[in-house]
């Protein structure tokens, strides 16, 4: 196993963990940037496919990470991966817990936490608008796939269905060659 | 409510069946387990709990993990909720790499995976709409310059193709102003 890229991975995932705000799927177009253009470790349809691979699967979001390490460097990439993402957060998680009730009581707890919404909102938009595009390069048929995504995002706003369900209509359409 | 603590096997087995049965974010399932379900917590403790989770960087859910892994059963409290909320479905996801590893080239398979990506990418965007409606609330200048912000962050990725970082500390600091502004 190549340390020198599992050194690399682990660099990469600790840095974005502190950067994680508002969770996972806000950081998918810096992950993107990273391990698509700047390391060309994959092909924007390989990143595309991962993350669908993803969300078919049980489980936080946040094992996107682990499914990237592993197109890297196997099952090893996976683990380091994961690891660095998790652990600088899940430390400083560990320290902030006991300060609970100091925290979430307090008006500049709440300033920040919905201050911090408009940045989040705009960064997870930023992500659909990546994998949309993503979906859409690899099918044969662009407009079909973004309606794809369309018919999706119509329908969880106006039905919230299991998202199970969504997923399991979009790999039919893909099995029966609509796209 | 009666809130009862659960020890380190509970925490365990509570945290793994959190991860192993949500799908596309687990955190609805997260509220259901621990305070409908098992009693945890109470609805005003997740609430402060998640907002603490939401407020530090990282995955919501593993934070969470820790914060009641810790308070319930100490360092190793914590150590068997993280691992139990990530172990299992890596597990999971890790045996499906490896079979679409070996399948990838299969062009029906890779049709099949883009059209779950397509649909993928409708509920990251539904997401992003359904994050957005507490600023749809307030006063019109309010709503205005928040989705200023929302736009701002959008454009300064995709076609400023500005870091990360930057549009952390731009559009989170014009979100604290104006909540500060607003909601202080």
């Amino acid at each position: 196993m190549d340390s020198a890229l599992l050194g690399e991975l682990a660099k990469v995932f600790a840095k974005l963990s502190l950067m994680a705000v508002g969770g996972i799927n806000p950081l998918l177009p810096e992950m993107h940037r990273l391990v698509v253009e700047n390391y060309g470790w994959m092909s924007d349809t390989q990143f595309t496919t991962l993350f669908a691979i993803t969300q078919g699967a049980p489980g936080p979001n946040v094992l996107v990470v682990a499914a990237i390490g592993w197109q890297v460097a196997g099952m090893a990439g996976a683990l380091v991966s994961l690891g660095a993402i998790c652990l600088p957060s899940a430390l400083l998680a560990g320290v902030v817990a006991t300060l609970r009730d100091r925290v979430a009581n307090a008006r500049w707890a709440r300033i920040l936490q919905f201050g911090l919404v408009p940045v989040t909102v705009g960064l997870v938009a930023a992500s659909s608008l990546l994998l949309a595009r993503g979906a859409a390069h690899t099918a044969a048929s662009a407009n079909t796939a973004y309606g794809l995504t369309i018919a999706a995002v119509l329908f969880t706003i106006r039905f919230n269905p299991h998202p199970l369900w969504l997923l399991a209509a979009g790999a039919l359409a893909g099995w029966a060659g609509v796209l | 409510m009666k809130v009862t603590p659960p020890n380190i096997g509970q925490l365990f087995l509570g945290f793994l069946q959190i991860g192993v049965t949500g799908f596309g974010g687990v955190l609805p399932i997260a509220r259901r387990a621990l305070v409908e379900r098992r009693h945890w917590l109470s609805e005003e403790e997740f609430t402060q709990d998640l907002a603490v989770a939401q407020l530090l960087p990282g995955p919501n859910i593993v934070n969470l993990s820790i914060t009641i892994g810790l308070r319930f059963g100490g360092i190793a409290g914590a150590i068997a909720s993280f691992s139990a909320i990530l172990g299992p479905p890596l597990v999971i996801l890790l045996a499906l790499l490896e079979l679409y590893g070996s399948h990838a080239d299969v062009p029906q398979i890779a049709a099949t995976l883009n059209g779950i990506a397509a649909v993928a990418a409708g509920l990251v965007a539904a997401m992003a709409w359904r994050m957005a409606r507490p600023l749809m609330q307030g006063g019109s200048m309010e709503r205005i310059a928040n989705l200023s912000v929302v736009a701002l962050s959008i454009l300064g990725i995709t076609v400023l193709r500005w870091h990360l970082l930057p549009v952390l500390v731009i559009g989170g600091g014009l979100g604290v102003f104006l909540a500060s502004r607003y909601r202080g």
